[in-house]
């Protein structure tokens, strides 16, 4: 397959440039949010109850809460943005750059892992279950990725603790490290990587599951498919190299929507299991009111969900030969 | 009334494949069926008269019964404060649905009335409005909701608001392109040149056209709004705590879990999961009813 690049430039260039404006209204709300709401961050760093003079009180205000309407604090946080300073997170008392550097390494980590594997395990399991459309395979994975998509990812996390770190102990609850270590080891690493992973991945396994096995069970009832069988071709080319190759192409093209359940499993199983990513400090910065860190990494989902959409709009133009790149 | 009209859509993949699946798998979807609207009217009729019968002083505390497992006497198990945790999820059920139900009213009716305006203004309110679906979008559901709550907390109505306020997009665009496909059928060629006004048209002809889809994306919306309030009051965003909801009691029970008792976990969670799957069979019952050709698209 030749990559058409110049198209696919085009393309990556026209979707930064509409990027800017939904990035530049997304993050305006943000402000016009936080002018609309009783949040003070002058309140918030002091503290409720601290009884600080009128003096400091306003000299902190001097410091802390530029002046002007919420367009214009929104107008020098861009700029500041831009030029790479977001800001201090008051929760973590660290710069919000420094935070992200931090902590991205490890979210992109953990979502990594679980996006391919679920994007495995889904295609195997809704081939398995699409092989034979009503067989008891196809009930017993479809009936388990509804109840699965029904289930709260926070809770499967909670039990998945339950069962694998107190019951069997096998596996660690939750963090990076064992307690009273800072070093992170390959082998440490994975076993605590073990469960937030497979959670994650359970929690984003039911669509993919589901959709494989639409696509597949339609693409079997198709005519070509009729053909293939009539001519001798055995099942298995049917399967994999019918049914699969053309379902699979409307899972392949929603594959990069899925970023944002997949951001939102990351927010509730960082959480439960205390993993050190940017989701379970957007978490800790919301439970602190921590309104700079918490801009920032909304921003950067924003992004990142941005970014899907380019790359599911790419792998559907490269995938699809019917489709032209430099019309979309 | 779908059955005996299934067979006259004639030869072709579509017609097999409707008499095989509509034919063999009749009596699988029935119980299914069944046991969704039975489900869902067992919830309505729990967190309705529940209540009446069992007034629960929320905060009662017996201390001598905490943390008991499953038993005859409470077939859940209690609490680490030593409530009943049947009795203690119906009435986080009844916090959550009614979250999940006023959240869902709301961003419904959001949805259609914008859905409705752009499909039939068109034109630079449909453009408009469009890139502000991009806008929402662009931001994970959940993060919005976080984003909100966090600076309107605490209390029931930012979580409300939240939920609200970040769903009302799909309908939007579900309205939106029903409408699209309204406004070339004949009854509103023929009621525009009878001289029926913009509005007419709107309220008259395309508005209860839209309403069968409009509700069936309401009805799906509370299982999933209901899934946001969880999911918000877990990551103790949510409902205050004297209000607990699903979410809450699950949040506050991760003490007890990590002391490796898990009924206070499991139960409530078990609540979220029927419930959102009885809802989702029911709506799927009532698709089947609106769109028969549609049935194999997926529910959730």
């Amino acid at each position: 397959m030749t990559v058409p690049w110049p198209a696919v430039a085009r393309l990556v260039g026209r979707r930064a440039l509409a990027a800017v404006p939904v990035l530049a209204v997304v993050t305006l709300g943000m402000f016009a949010v936080a002018a609309a709401s009783p949040f003070d961050p002058v309140r918030r760093y002091v503290g409720e109850s601290s009884g600080v003079s009128q003096e400091t009180l306003d000299a902190l205000r001097e410091n802390l809460s530029p002046d002007g309407t919420f367009v214009e604090q929104w107008w020098s946080w861009l700029t500041s943005a831009l030029g790479g300073d977001l800001g201090q997170s008051l929760a973590l008392r660290q710069p919000v750059s420094q935070v992200i550097a931090e902590r991205i390494g490890w979210s992109l980590l953990l979502c990594a892992v679980a996006f391919v594997g679920s994007v495995l395990l889904g295609t195997a399991l809704g081939v398995l279950a699409a092989r034979r459309e009503g067989g008891w395979l196809d009930r017993v994975v479809t009936s388990l990725g509804y109840t699965l998509q029904a289930a709260p990812p926070f809770w499967l996390a909670l039990l998945a603790i339950w069962l694998f770190a107190l019951q069997l102990d096998v596996l660690p609850a939750g963090g990076l490290t064992e307690a009273g270590s800072d070093t992170v080891t390959a082998g440490g690493l994975l076993s605590h990587l073990a469960l937030p992973a497979a959670v994650l991945t359970i929690s984003q396994l039911p669509w993919f599951v589901l959709y494989v096995r639409q696509g597949v069970t339609d693409a079997l009832h198709e005519d070509p498919v009729r053909g293939a069988r009539a001519r001798g071709v055995s099942e298995r080319t049917v399967l994999l190299g019918h049914g699969l190759r053309s379902g699979l192409l409307p899972v392949l093209t929603l594959v990069g929507t899925r970023i944002p359940e997949l951001i939102t499993g990351a927010l509730l199983v960082e959480t439960v299991f205390s993993w050190p990513g940017i989701a379970s400090a957007t978490v800790r910065a919301a439970t602190a009111t921590d309104f700079p860190l918490l801009a920032a990494l909304t921003a950067l989902s924003a992004l990142a969900v941005l970014a899907g959409n380019l790359l599911a709009d790419l792998l559907y133009g490269l995938a699809d030969p019917r489709v032209d790149l430099n019309e979309m | 009334m779908a059955q005996e009209t299934a067979p006259t859509t004639g030869p072709g993949p579509a017609g097999a494949r409707w008499r095989r699946v509509g034919g063999a798998r009749r009596g699988t979807r029935r119980v299914r069926a069944v046991a969704s609207c039975a489900l869902v009217g067992l919830a309505a009729l729990a967190v309705l008269l529940v209540p009446v019968f069992f007034p629960l002083d929320q905060q009662a505390v017996d201390l001598t019964a905490k943390l008991l497992p499953p038993s005859a006497e409470h077939p859940f198990g209690t609490d680490d404060m030593g409530r009943d945790l049947l009795l203690r999820s119906v009435y986080g059920l009844r916090v959550s649905l009614l979250v999940g139900l006023v959240a869902a009213l709301v961003a419904s009716l959001i949805g259609l009335a914008l859905g409705c305006l752009a499909g039939a203004v068109g034109g630079w309110f449909d453009r408009v409005l469009m890139r502000v679906v991009d806008t929402f979008t662009a931001v994970p559901h959940l993060l919005m909701g976080v984003f909100i709550v966090a600076m309107f907390r605490p209390g029931v109505w930012p979580v409300v608001a939240s939920v609200g306020l970040t769903h009302w997009v799909s309908t939007a665009r579900i309205v939106r392109a029903e409408v699209h496909s309204l406004r070339s059928r004949p009854f509103v060629d023929a009621a525009i040149s009878g001289g029926a006004s913009r509005l007419r048209v709107a309220g008259r002809h395309l508005l209860p056209a839209v309403l069968p889809q409009a509700g069936l994306a309401a009805v799906l919306m509370v299982p999933h709004a209901v899934w946001h309030e969880s999911a918000l009051s877990f990551l103790g965003l949510g409902i205050p705590a004297h209000q607990a909801s699903l979410g809450t009691m699950i949040n506050g029970a991760r003490g007890s879990l990590a002391a490796g008792d898990w009924w206070p976990t499991l139960f409530p969670g078990l609540f979220i999961v029927v419930t959102t799957l009885a809802v989702a069979g029911a709506a799927g019952l009532w698709r089947e009813r609106i769109n028969p050709r549609r049935r194999s698209e997926l529910v959730l």
